[in-house]
């Protein structure tokens, strides 16, 4: 009896584990697939918060349409975003922590420079592609180091060698350069010095300053005392409109050029009128409405924009918005193309191909192609160069 | 350089020395009564910047009362810092009491950060803007705003130490907090005053030069630095000290971008400040420890 009694258990126990199995099984097939889960750095708070929340908007609220519209081949998409506090320390902890911990197919950002550099390693030795959202030209150059890594945003060189074009046109020789020591005010000034003589132009003065420094009366009075014809600044819009006013107090008569870092209404909220007659070059999405309808960029622009608005009505549309719409739909379109049942590195490693495979897809900063030898990828025709005139960004014809 | 630079560096360098003697001042007080560096003291500037910033533009009080609000707001929680992270904790070593002010500072920016939103704004000039010429060199009215306040706080504080009874007491604490307890100075009110004042001025401080240096949640952490090492020059000892290490920091600072020696350009600006404090430092420790073996 106590034997019958032992096997109808076991029995029963075999049952309930097999059918269990089943029942879970069954149930995988039924119901949702697995989400498609990938991280994202930005810098929602510090210095270049200005730049990290709209991109911390922009893929909140694409992530919520694609969800709505199925999801990606029927998995719906989960994207973890955490704020590195534009601190190159914290991003790196953070990557790690998205790549071991939350286990994530790719990441997007780090919204900064720096912070991109900073966590190259990590992501090249964890083998997950990254599409970074900053400018340097270093974060993808030389191409054989960065196999993993690919950005969206116009680099600092393209954005140089766009001024150097507008300033020969205009027959302006000599510039005065001040940069910050940030890593995206230190790529600026690499290219500003090293693409100079190409263009014909002398750089007669050439001062730094600290992305947090609250006066830059020091170096601008050093600047007023050459025979430089322009003033170049390069940092993102918080410094960028300190110098734009020390120049007024001072007096200056020359002409501030700036670099795509200010493309943002916090620029001209904080520089006020100190920001009029500012020049710089940046995607069309600040000037949509001057651009031609015939533009392949047109129709992307203007929807982005109506939507951003819609979604956040108490704030104004910014390009680094735009970098992230770019990063995630990249590789929102690698993971379209990625086969079912893939491993985690299978799956990273297939991502990163898809990504290398872009073609003719229109973003908000360009048309990217991407190749094994250009991790950019951005077609010629991306920058528009823009004066602020009355307040308002005015295409420069 | 030109005599018009020159003269342009030396008002550019009175001009930020001030801001940096206004923020010194706070450290300075709460130092010689407690023997704390409050590091929270940044923090109170940026309250008083932000503050006025959103009473006279958003909530569009006339700017006068959105200044005092501004400035009453930031000695009140310059006071509930005190009562609920320093004195409950007033056992601990003095290292611990520092440590409790840089963890109320990454407290105070968190929540700023959160409630006023983190991009920087400009809050309005006291009297226009435009700039006015003097000797070849142009200043904003806002810059002669900060320098003259600096100067009445500076004048006001001195006046307080040394000739009312507060004030005195509070200059007990800091000579000699046993015998002033002794004598029945209550030190703990003593504390909490400090720590009011020295707020107070950081509120002071963060409505007058927010329209110059605009504001916005984390500013309190460069400015912060620099107070404190406008303080460490003035060696801690009294508001005139203080004023004195912050005006050198800034016209050290504005002269290092206009010399041109050599390779020291503008990127070497912050350097050259800490060098001199590090010089000022290692003398005064020099002179400190023959002081003690004297004695």
């Amino acid at each position: 009896m106590r034997k019958y009694l032992k096997l109808s258990l076991f029995v029963l126990m075999a049952v309930a584990l097999v059918s269990t199995f089943a029942i879970g099984c069954g149930g995988g097939t039924q119901e949702e697939k697995e989400a498609y889960k990938i991280g994202a750095l930005f810098s929602t708070t510090g210095a270049q918060s200005n730049l990290g929340v709209p991109e911390q908007n922009t893929v909140e609220m694409l992530v919520e349409k694609i969800n709505a519209d199925g999801g990606i081949n029927g998995h719906q998409l989960e994207v973890i975003i955490y704020n590195d506090e534009t601190d190159s320390t914290k991003c790196a902890t953070l990557a790690s922590k998205l790549i071991e911990q939350d286990e994530v197919l790719a990441i997007i950002g780090p919204t900064g420079t720096g912070n991109s550099m900073a966590i190259l390693d990590t992501v090249t030795t964890a083998e997950i592609p990254l599409v970074s959202c900053a400018a340097g030209a270093s974060i993808v150059t030389p191409v054989a180091d960065r196999y993993w890594v690919f950005k969206t945003p116009q680099t600092d060189k393209q954005v140089v060698t766009e001024i150097y074009i507008y300033l020969q046109s205009i027959n302006i020789s000599k510039v005065a350069i001040i940069t910050s020591t940030s890593g995206f005010g230190q790529g600026g000034k690499t290219y500003l010095e090293s693409q100079a003589a190409t263009y014909g132009i002398t750089i007669v003065d050439n001062q730094t300053f600290g992305s947090d420094d609250t006066s830059m009366i020091s170096q601008l009075t050093h600047i007023k005392g050459t025979d430089a014809e322009a003033v170049i600044c390069w940092d993102t819009d918080k410094a960028s409109a300190v110098v734009a006013k020390d120049m007024q107090t001072l007096q200056f008569e020359i002409p501030l050029f700036c670099s795509h870092g200010i493309a943002n209404q916090a620029f001209i909220d904080s520089a006020g009128d100190a920001a009029n007659g500012v020049i710089f070059p940046a995607g069309k999405l600040l000037v949509v409405d001057e651009i031609t309808a015939s533009d392949p960029q047109k129709e992307v622009l203007t929807s982005y924009r109506d939507e951003y608005l819609a979604a956040y009505p108490d704030s104004s549309i910014s390009t680094f918005g735009g970098h992230a719409y770019d990063a995630l739909y990249l590789v929102v379109g690698a993971l379209e193309n990625m086969d079912e049942d893939l491993t985690l590195a299978e799956s990273r490693a297939a991502i990163r191909d898809g990504l290398e495979q872009t073609t003719d897809f229109v973003g908000i900063s360009g048309i990217f192609t991407m190749s094994p030898t250009d991790h950019l990828g951005m077609e010629p025709g991306s920058l528009a160069l823009i004066e602020i005139v009355d307040g308002a960004w005015t295409l420069v014809q | 350089m030109s005599a018009d630079q020159f003269v342009q560096y030396l008002m550019s360098g009175l001009t930020q020395g001030s801001i940096y003697a206004l923020i010194g001042l706070g450290f300075t007080i709460i130092y010689a009564v407690t023997r704390i560096i409050n590091f929270a003291q940044g923090e109170f500037v940026m309250l008083g910047g932000m503050l006025s910033y959103i009473l006279a533009v958003k909530e569009g009080l006339p700017m006068p009362l959105a200044i005092i609000i501004a400035i009453l707001a930031a000695a009140a929680v310059g006071a509930v810092m005190y009562l609920l992270a320093i004195r409950t904790a007033r056992r601990a070593s003095v290292i611990s009491l520092i440590i409790i002010t840089i963890g109320a500072a990454i407290f105070i920016r968190g929540i700023a950060g959160n409630r006023f939103g983190v991009n920087t704004v400009s809050p309005p000039y006291f009297t226009g803007k435009g700039s006015l010429s003097f000797l070849g060199a142009y200043i904003e009215p806002q810059a002669l705003w900060i320098i003259g306040i600096t100067f009445v706080v500076t004048i006001l504080l001195y006046l307080f130490l040394s000739h009312t009874m507060v004030g005195k007491a509070l200059r007990a604490c800091a000579i000699n907090p046993g015998a002033a307890s002794l004598v029945g100075i209550n030190t703990k009110a003593m504390s909490l005053i400090a720590f009011i004042i020295a707020a107070a001025i950081g509120g002071i401080g963060g409505v007058v030069i927010a329209p110059l240096t605009m504001a916005s949640y984390n500013m309190g952490v460069m400015l912060g630095l620099k107070g404190f090492v406008a303080a460490s020059i003035g060696g801690f000892m009294s508001p005139i000290t203080t004023v004195i290490g912050g005006v050198i920091l800034g016209i050290v600072e504005s002269l290092a971008v206009g010399l041109d020696w050599g390779p020291f350009t503008s990127a070497y600006k912050d350097v050259i400040a800490l060098v001199v404090l590090l010089l000022i430092l290692m003398i005064r420790s020099g002179k400190l420890a023959a002081v003690e073996r004297a004695g």
